[in-house]
C-alpha cells in the first residue's frame, strides 16, 4: 500500500507524465475507436503510458536498459526496423499501374514539395538544420522515411517525428480534401481522364526494382538503404519463385515489425522530452508539409495543363505523396463528389506509387546533402 | 531556437538540390520504363 501511494503522489508531483499518459490514451483512442493506423497506434500509446511511469523498468531496471530501450538502441538506433519494415512494403507495391503510364512518376517527385517547404519554414522559425529536415521530412508521408532520416541527423524531436508522421498519414482523408480544395476550381475537379494503360511484361517488373536500385544508387547513394529494402520486398513479389518469402513479408514481417517499432518508439515519448513548444511546432510544420505535398502536386498538374492538350485532372497530382492506397483512394472520392462518373483511380494509384518511390528518393536525397 | 542565417542558406540549397534531384531521378526512371516497355513487351500469354 505504501508503495502505491508513493507511486500515486511520484506522479501527481509530475503532471506532465499524467499528460503524456492521457496521450498516449488519446493515440489509442485514435486506434481502436477510429481506426487510424491502428498496428502502429495502439502499442505507440501503450508504450507512451509505460514510459511515462514513474521509475518505469521498461526504460531502466536495475541500472541496466530496460526492455524498450533494447528494443530502441538494436531496431531504432541501427535503423534495422524502418528498413525491415521496407521490405514488406516493397512486397505489397504492385508497380504494375506505374510502369502502364510512367508518365505519373513525375507527379511523385512534385508532390515531395512539403518537404522542402518545411525545411525553410523551420529554418526561419530558427530550428537546427538537421531538425529542419528531420521535420520536413515528415511530409514524405511515409512513416519509416521519417524515422530513419530523423534519427540519421540525430534529431532530437523523435517522438514528436513519428506521432506526426503516423497521425498525419490517418489524416489524409481529412487534410488532401482540404488542401485540394484550396487550389483547385469545381471545374478542375471535373476534368475527365482517359485511362489506356500499356500491358506490362513480368521481366519488365522484375527488372524495373533492380534498375531503380541502381539509378537511385548511381544519383543519391544514401538513399540506398531505404530504396534497397523497398526493391527487395517488391523483387520477392514480381520474380515469381518466392511467393511465400513474399507473403511472408507482406504479412508476418510487417506486422511483427510494427508490433516492436510501435513500442520502442514510445521511448522518445517521456513527459520532459515530448512537451516542449518545439515538439508542438515541429507537429504543426509536419501537418503543414502534409497541406503542401497536396498543393505541390496539384499546382505541378497545372502547370502541365498549360502546355498539354489532354487535361490532366489536377488533383491526380496531389496523389503523389506516399501515402498508399489511402490518397488514391481520396482523390477518387473528391472526383466522384464532384461528378459521379469519373474514374481516375487508376492515375491517382500510379500516381500514389511513385509517391512511394519519390519520398525514399527524398529522404535519401535530404540525407545526403546534410551528413 | 534562434534564426540563423546560414541555415536558410542551407535549406534553400536543399531545396534546389534535392526537389531537383527527386525529378532528375523520377524523369530518369520515367525514360528506362518507357525502354523497359520497348524492349520487354509482353508476350501473348500475358
Amino acid at each position: 500500500m505504501e508503495i502505491l501511494i508513493e507511486g500515486v503522489v511520484s506522479l501527481v508531483a509530475e503532471p506532465g507524465r499524467i499528460a503524456m499518459m492521457l496521450i498516449g490514451a488519446l493515440l489509442m483512442y485514435l486506434g481502436i475507436k477510429k481506426q487510424y493506423e491502428p498496428t502502429l497506434l495502439v502499442p505507440m500509446g501503450l508504450g507512451t503510458i509505460l514510459v511515462n511511469i514513474p521509475g518505469s523498468g521498461v526504460l531502466m531496471t536495475g541500472g541496466e536498459p530496460g526492455p524498450f530501450q533494447i528494443l530502441f538502441d538494436a531496431g531504432i538506433e541501427t535503423e534495422l526496423f524502418p528498413l525491415l519494415l521496407f521490405i514488406g512494403i516493397g512486397a505489397m507495391i504492385d508497380f504494375g499501374p506505374l510502369l502502364s503510364n510512367p508518365f505519373l512518376l513525375l507527379f511523385g517527385a512534385a508532390a515531395q514539395f512539403g518537404i522542402f517547404f518545411v525545411i525553410i519554414v523551420a529554418s526561419l522559425l530558427g530550428f537546427d538544420i538537421n531538425d529542419a529536415a528531420s521535420a520536413g521530412i515528415i511530409a514524405a508521408a511515409d512513416g519509416p522515411t521519417s524515422i530513419f532520416v530523423a534519427n540519421s541527423l540525430g534529431s532530437k524531436y523523435m517522438g514528436a517525428i513519428m506521432v506526426a508522421a503516423y497521425s498525419y498519414m490517418a489524416l489524409v482523408p481529412i487534410i488532401q480534401p482540404f488542401a485540394v480544395k484550396l487550389v483547385t476550381t469545381k471545374k478542375e475537379r471535373q476534368i475527365r481522364m482517359n485511362y489506356n494503360p500499356r500491358s506490362v511484361s513480368k521481366t519488365a517488373k522484375i527488372l524495373f526494382p533492380v534498375i531503380i536500385c541502381v539509378i537511385a544508387g548511381l544519383i543519391a547513394p544514401d538513399s540506398l538503404p531505404l530504396v534497397g529494402f523497398l526493391m527487395f520486398g517488391n523483387l520477392l513479389r514480381e520474380c515469381g519463385v518466392l511467393d511465400n518469402l513474399s507473403q511472408s513479408a507482406q504479412n508476418e514481417l510487417v506486422n511483427l515489425i510494427s508490433i516492436l517499432l510501435g513500442l520502442c518508439v514510445s521511448v522518445k515519448m517521456e513527459y520532459h522530452d515530448f512537451l516542449q513548444l518545439d515538439t508542438l511546432i515541429i507537429m504543426g510544420l509536419g501537418l503543414l508539409g502534409f497541406v503542401m505535398d497536396s498543393v505541390g502536386g496539384v499546382l505541378f498538374a497545372k502547370v502541365l495543363n498549360i502546355f498539354r492538350k489532354e487535361k490532366i485532372n489536377p488533383m491526380v497530382g496531389a496523389a503523389g505523396i506516399s501515402a498508399f492506397p489511402m490518397s488514391s483512394r481520396v482523390i477518387q472520392k473528391l472526383a466522384t463528389e464532384e461528378d459521379p462518373q469519373n474514374f481516375i483511380l487508376m492515375q491517382a494509384a500510379g500516381a500514389n506509387v511513385a509517391g512511394q518511390i519519390a519520398s525514399v528518393v527524398a529522404g535519401g536525397l535530404v540525407l545526403g546533402l546534410l551528413l | 531556437m534562434t534564426f540563423n542565417m546560414e541555415n536558410l542558406e542551407i535549406a534553400v540549397q536543399i531545396l534546389g538540390l534535392g526537389w531537383g534531384g527527386i525529378f532528375l531521378v523520377m524523369l530518369i526512371i520515367y525514360l528506362v520504363s518507357l525502354a523497359l516497355g520497348r524492349i520487354f513487351p509482353p508476350s501473348d500469354s500475358e
